[in-house]
């Protein structure tokens, strides 16, 4: 790879000067506004990224693993078997397994994929691959940059329902539209994807215009290469509607195959199950299980309660209250790296919280140590800024708002806000990997607040309706996060800072330009310098209360050996095998 | 007679009509549409808005419902909105489940119920008598989802006797002949998975019989203790018959009248509580799915659900109550 | 099926105007007494008196605020630190660090509002539509007959929806909160209210005073409204006590299903009780209280009801 990288452990220091680990020490309250390390209390070497393994390896149970199925419980069902029409983790956790991407993430580092290699030109426009060698599909056709080439002009000529963002929301944002957009469908950008040419074993992608979008997209679930062989059996003309089913053939096993350690078998609708089997061609390591078995179960608590009865052997988002009784049982919760970020916004748009003051006031009211200590998963720390410590830009000398109820109270008077009445939102029927249980956090929120003497409205809202309330300046407080989709900075400032929104209802010119300028500078150094200018910036405007980055909890059962657990939940499940009784 | 079924057909039409309006309307008039459970956490509200032209959700009400009616009638309730699937594929997978389900509950409710409440009234008054009935009492008054939770801590969790959750132990192979598992293990005679799946249905269908088998207890009591009071089997009793004459032509044939109608009052309740049952088991029936739909404001596949349930019910009732009409000429006259 | 609910509903009508017409006021006088005999009605009139006793003096008996997370820095959900019972709290903490006991004595009197407000809601929209029915039926004329048939037809295709699938889509439309609830669980008995009141109406239509009020001339409208309703009200009084433990249950399924009341503030048993299934594993006891709350007080309405029912139905007295 071409651009040059910090180390994790310089990083990892700067994170932990401001987080606190769940180690019951709740003492650091009433300290000045730019905490440094002395009033915190943490381990030195804990990394946030990536946390140390600690247990070591483990003699495989040969037997089991042919003969026993790996079933994975799952909180939802995956939309299609094919990557490229959806944009949900529960999709790509399966598919990941079945098929590879160009660029793959170990830890949120940029690794080789398919690609052992690549290169960029200077103005960011032309990519060039240089694939493995020897890579053969499920079905026995080997890569070759046709292969990659095929994939990606394949998704830019999508017509017809196939465009719409409901299906293909990643290609879209990433390349901005299709060879021909369809306004029908519901995209009209133009698409700045320019080609691919491919000799050999490389191929080489165009785009016509550089977002630091790149990379990053070459490492996404949504551009995994299917076999050509499988891309013959398509014709991508049965969606004529947004909203027409998915086409058959990604919601049965049979037509695709990938290059990944496993493929698929059997996709079973009434049981919400997907069957994979081991690849054995496959290019790394052979996977240790032979068969592995995804499936859905509804709610945490049922997962946990199978999991506890043998039922299952492992599940992803364990709920916070379930990890130290899992622990305790014996069952494995290995810790995540943070890889996202929980804020609470201050929408400006019904101006109560356009004065700046008053946005002091509230940030210093709120107790993020006793939301991270007690109601989010271990290895959580309290956020300082809108991104992850792990990324590039991540800044050390943004302003810090230490809880200080005191200050809060005199800031809030300052401002002449003394009877301040905020409606204050939060959704119900969800748990996202960033927000666990929102209502808890809510409610710590909330009385803090009101400690302050701020008078609150609480407005729960359906999650389903949630995303539009919030984004249309509903809500003058409200909770919402977001996971990172590759390690890189954009992915998380620019999800919200592009321009001025009825989600965040500041105007600030400054924050705008600096994003787009950062945005379009391809040269990875120079753009981390922005994304550091720009993180201090917007916590001085402070649009929102960062809250915190906590790592969705997984379990597996005592026999199984787990894979590395990735803090963008991409865990390869190859790595994982029944382990023999010790 | 076939006046009164074509008028009964015509009433039911017009009903269900009304009923499918109501519920179109209703749906529609509500905020947060579904494309806000098609797009990610961060699309654009340019991205929102185009989607929901696409999807026709701008037209006129009225257009919709035309659409939505002219589909419904060919069994066609649009695509579910989380899956993405026809809507009816979805409930066709998944009612083998939920009717297993019910058939299992319904039989330990019969099965227990009846012989309880015959006991109970034929030793009225003593300790069995209160068991029963109390107990019964309690069945009503426990919320089902509590009961089914409380049965997965115990028995599976706790003791670890029996699965907490799925219909067969994933991964295990079977054959697919009538879509009830145990029904199938034995046609097949695959009976390791008769065995599989009748394990993994004894938590759930007790859960999900707890209220039938306490309102089976009871009204065979009081329909026993009704009957026993009645001047003919007293009659029989001094003609001096035999007691089990008399308890089985005489005093549980005519009690078992009312008990056989309530058990078929009582599908509603079942399929209630299948929805709370099937999301504590993770049992992936109907009943999980309408749930989920429930949450996730599936609109499409709720109102698809509503439809099918609506017209099932009322088809059986019209098939019960035109038999009323042949079986008793009463209620021939009466209407 | 519907036959079968409405058979029991008829019966229950029955059982009213024969208490009305064949002893006058005594018969309802008889039935009290036998009813004060009863170790069921006196079990459920125990139970319902203490529950309205705690939930009329439920915020002055609290020790503590059931709202304020006065110990919320003694409990760690992630760590599974819920501290149990002790000297100053007696139930232990919830999730947040309340006091329990406060939340269970405070959330009485909301249980009871939910029960009690859908109750009134489907008991007044029940009596509306089978009083218009009823009253169309039988002064109406041919056409009054004909909206009676109407009605009553869709009534009955109600009574055939599951109740709690009415319950979830209604609670789906308006969104979670405790207005929802009770709208929805109020909503589903309104077929039941309306087909029992409709019954009652056309019994007593046939009873002599009616016969008597309308050969003196008695204007019809004010035969409905001053001596046929308030007369068949007997045996809907009797439903609403039963509808009352439904209510109550159907509120906290539907608060499990996520629909029920989201705000923290205010403590409510079956929100209680729903929330706390997640803790099931290290905490049970955040589940346990309210659900044998919700039994208890379930069942207490049960008995009362039943009891009620039993004393006024002339084919069980019999036995009695």
């Amino acid at each position: 790879m071409r651009t040059s990288r910090t180390t994790l452990a310089r990083r990892a220091v700067a994170a932990s000067a401001s987080a606190v680990i769940a180690l019951g020490a709740l003492a650091a309250c009433g300290s000045e506004g730019d905490g440094e390390d002395e009033d915190t209390q943490n381990a030195e070497d804990f990394s946030f990224e990536c946390p140390e393994r600690e247990d070591g390896e483990r003699a495989p149970d040969e037997a089991a693993n042919e003969e026993q199925p790996f079933i994975f419980g799952t909180p939802g069902v995956p939309t299609s078997l094919d990557p490229v029409l959806a944009s949900d983790g529960e999709t790509f956790r399966v598919t990941r397994q079945v098929f590879d991407t160009l660029l793959d993430h170990d830890c949120t580092d940029m690794v080789p994929g398919l690609a052992e290699s690549y290169e960029q030109n200077d103005e960011g426009t032309e990519w060039t691959f240089h694939l493995r060698e020897g890579v053969t599909f499920h079905d026995g056709v080997e890569l070759d940059g046709e292969a990659v080439c095929a994939n990606f002009d394949r998704w830019n000529n999508f017509t017809g329902g196939y465009q719409s963002p409901s299906n293909t929301y990643y290609w879209s944002n990433f390349f901005r539209g299709f060879a021909e957009s369809d306004p029908e469908m519901g995209v009209e950008g133009e698409s700045i994807y320019d080609g691919c040419e491919a000799d050999g074993l490389t191929a080489t992608i165009r785009i016509s215009e550089y977002t630091a979008n790149f990379p990053g997209a070459f490492s996404m679930a949504t551009t995994a290469i299917v076999s050509p062989g499988s891309l013959e059996q398509l014709t991508d003309d049965d969606m004529d509607a947004p909203d027409s089913p998915l086409p058959e053939y990604s919601q049965e096993a049979g037509v695709l195959a990938g290059t990944g350690p496993y493929k698929y078998v059997e996709w079973d609708h009434s049981e919400n199950a997907v069957t994979l089997e081991r690849y054995d061609d496959y290019w790394g390591d052979p996977a240790g299980v032979k068969t592995i078995i995804f499936r859905q179960i509804g709610d945490g608590n049922a997962l946990r309660q199978a999991l506890e009865a043998g039922d299952i052997h492992g599940y992803d988002l364990v709920s916070p209250a379930d990890v130290q009784p899992l622990i305790d049982a014996g069952f494995q919760v290995p810790t995540r790296g943070v890889f996202n970020i929980l804020y609470l916004s201050y929408n400006q748009v019904s101006g109560t919280l356009g004065d700046h003051a008053i946005r002091e006031a509230l940030s210093y009211a709120v107790d993020r140590e006793r939301i991270v200590n007690s109601v989010l998963p271990p290895g959580g720390s309290v956020a300082t800024q809108f991104m992850p410590p792990s990324l590039e830009g991540w800044s050390e000398d943004v302003v810090q708002y230490e809880h200080d109820p005191e200050r809060a109270t005199e800031l809030l008077a300052d401002a002449g806000a003394e009877d301040l009445e905020l409606e204050f939102c939060y959704p119900t029927d969800v748990s996202r990997p960033y927000m666990p249980n929102p209502k808890d956090i809510f409610d710590i929120i909330a009385q803090n607040l009101e400690d302050a003497g701020v008078t609150v409205e609480a407005t729960p809202i359906t999650w389903v309706d949630y995303i539009d309330a919030t984004n249309q300046g509903e809500c003058e407080l409200y909770l919402l996060g977001w996971t990172g989709d590759f390690n890189e900075a954009y992915n998380f400032l620019g999800t919200w800072f592009q321009t001025e929104t009825t989600e965040w209802g500041f105007d600030n010119p400054e924050i705008f330009d600096g994003l787009a300028e950062a945005a379009s500078e391809p040269d990875a150094d120079v753009r981390a310098e922005h994304w550091i200018e720009l993180n201090e910036m917007i916590m001085e405007e402070l649009p929102g209360l960062p809250i915190s980055s906590s790592p969705p909890s997984i379990a597996f059962a005592p026999e199984v050996y787990p894979p590395d657990v990735s803090p963008l939940t991409q865990e390869d499940f190859s790595e994982l095998y029944f382990a023999a009784a010790e | 007679m076939l006046r009164y079924t074509v008028k009964r057909l015509l009433q039911l039409v017009v009903a269900l009509l009304g009923l499918s309006l109501l519920l179109f309307a209703w749906f529609k008039s509500l905020p947060g549409g579904p494309e806000n459970r098609m797009l990610p956490d961060n699309a654009t509200d340019q991205q929102r808005e185009a989607l929901r032209e696409a999807l026709g959700l701008d037209e006129p009400v009225w257009t919709q419902y035309g659409e939505f009616l002219g589909r419904a009638v060919r069994l066609d309730f649009g695509n579910s909105l989380s899956s993405g699937r026809p809507i009816s594929t979805e409930l066709a997978d998944r009612l083998p489940a939920t009717i297993e389900l019910s058939l299992w509950a319904i039989a330990i409710a019969i099965g227990v119920g009846i012989p309880l409440g015959y006991l109970a009234a034929r030793k009225r008054g003593t300790w069995l008598d209160f068991t029963a009935v109390s107990g019964s009492l309690i069945g009503i008054c426990t919320p089902v989802f509590f009961l089914a939770a409380m049965l997965k801590v115990v028995f599976s969790q706790n003791l670890g006797w029996l699965p907490t959750a799925f219909r067969l132990t994933p991964g295990t192979d079977y054959t697919d002949v009538t879509g009830l598992r145990v029904l199938d293990g034995l046609i097949t005679g695959e009976f390791d998975v008769a065995w599989n799946a009748a394990m993994h249905l004894i938590l759930p269908a007790i859960a999900l019989a707890s209220i039938p088998l306490a309102v089976i207890t009871r009204i065979t009591r009081a329909s026993v203790l009704e009957v026993l009071g009645e001047d003919y089997v007293r009659t029989a009793d001094a003609k001096g018959l035999k007691a089990q004459t008399i308890r089985g032509r005489h005093v549980m044939k005519n009690a078992m009248l009312p008990v056989v109608t309530v058990i078929g009052l009582l599908l509603g309740s079942l399929f209630a509580g299948a929805v709370l049952t099937e999301s504590v088991f993770s049992f992936g029936g109907v009943g999980s799915f309408v749930y989920a739909a429930t949450t996730e404001r599936d609109y499409p596949a709720l109102m698809g659900f509503i439809l099918v349930i609506a017209v099932s019910y009322v088809a059986l009732n019209l098939i019960v109550d035109l038999s009323y009409g042949f079986l008793d000429p009463r209620v021939r006259v009466r209407s | 099926m519907t036959l079968a609910k409405i058979e029991k509903l008829d019966r229950l009508v029955e059982a009213g105007v024969e208490a009305r017409t064949a002893e006058g006021g005594s018969l309802w006088h008889q039935s009290l007494r036998r009813m004060r005999r009863s170790p069921m009605a006196i079990t459920g009139a125990a139970i319902v008196g203490l529950f309205l006793l705690i939930a009329i003096l439920g915020p002055w008996i609290a020790p503590h605020s059931s709202t304020a997370q006065e110990w919320g820095d003694e409990v760690f959900l992630n760590r599974n630190i819920f501290p149990g019972p002790r000297a100053e709290n007696w139930f232990g903490l919830d999730h947040l660090g309340r006091d329990m006991f406060s939340r269970m004595v405070v959330g009485a009197r909301q249980t009871l509002l939910v029960g009690v407000v859908a109750t009134l809601i489907g008991f007044a929209a029940g009596a509306v539509v089978g009083g218009v029915a009823a009253a169309s039926g039988i002064f109406g004329g041919r056409w009054g007959q004909r909206i009676e048939s109407v009605i009553m037809r869709s009534v009955d295709v109600a009574l055939a929806i599951p109740m709690l699938l009415l319950a979830l889509s209604i609670a789906a439309m308006l969104g979670p909160s405790l207005t929802t609830v009770m709208v929805a669980v109020g909503v589903a008995q309104i077929p039941i209210f309306a087909r029992l009141l409709r019954g009652s109406m056309l019994a007593q239509a046939h009873s002599d005073y009616v016969m008597a009020a309308i050969s003196l001339g008695v204007p019809k409208s004010r035969i409905v409204i001053s001596h046929i309703f308030p007369n068949s009200l007997g045996p809907v009084i009797v439903q609403a006590t039963l509808v009352l433990a439904t209510a109550i249950i159907e509120a906290a399924a539907l608060s499990y299903l996520g629909l029920g009341n989201p705000d923290p503030g205010s403590a409510e048993w079956g929100t209680m009780l729903a929330d706390a299934q997640r803790f099931l594993a290290g905490a049970p006891q955040l589940a346990i209280y309210p659900a044998v709350g919700i039994i208890i007080t379930a069942l207490g309405f049960t008995l009362l009801g039943e009891a009620m029912r039993e004393s006024l139905d002339p084919r069980l007295r019999r036995e009695q």
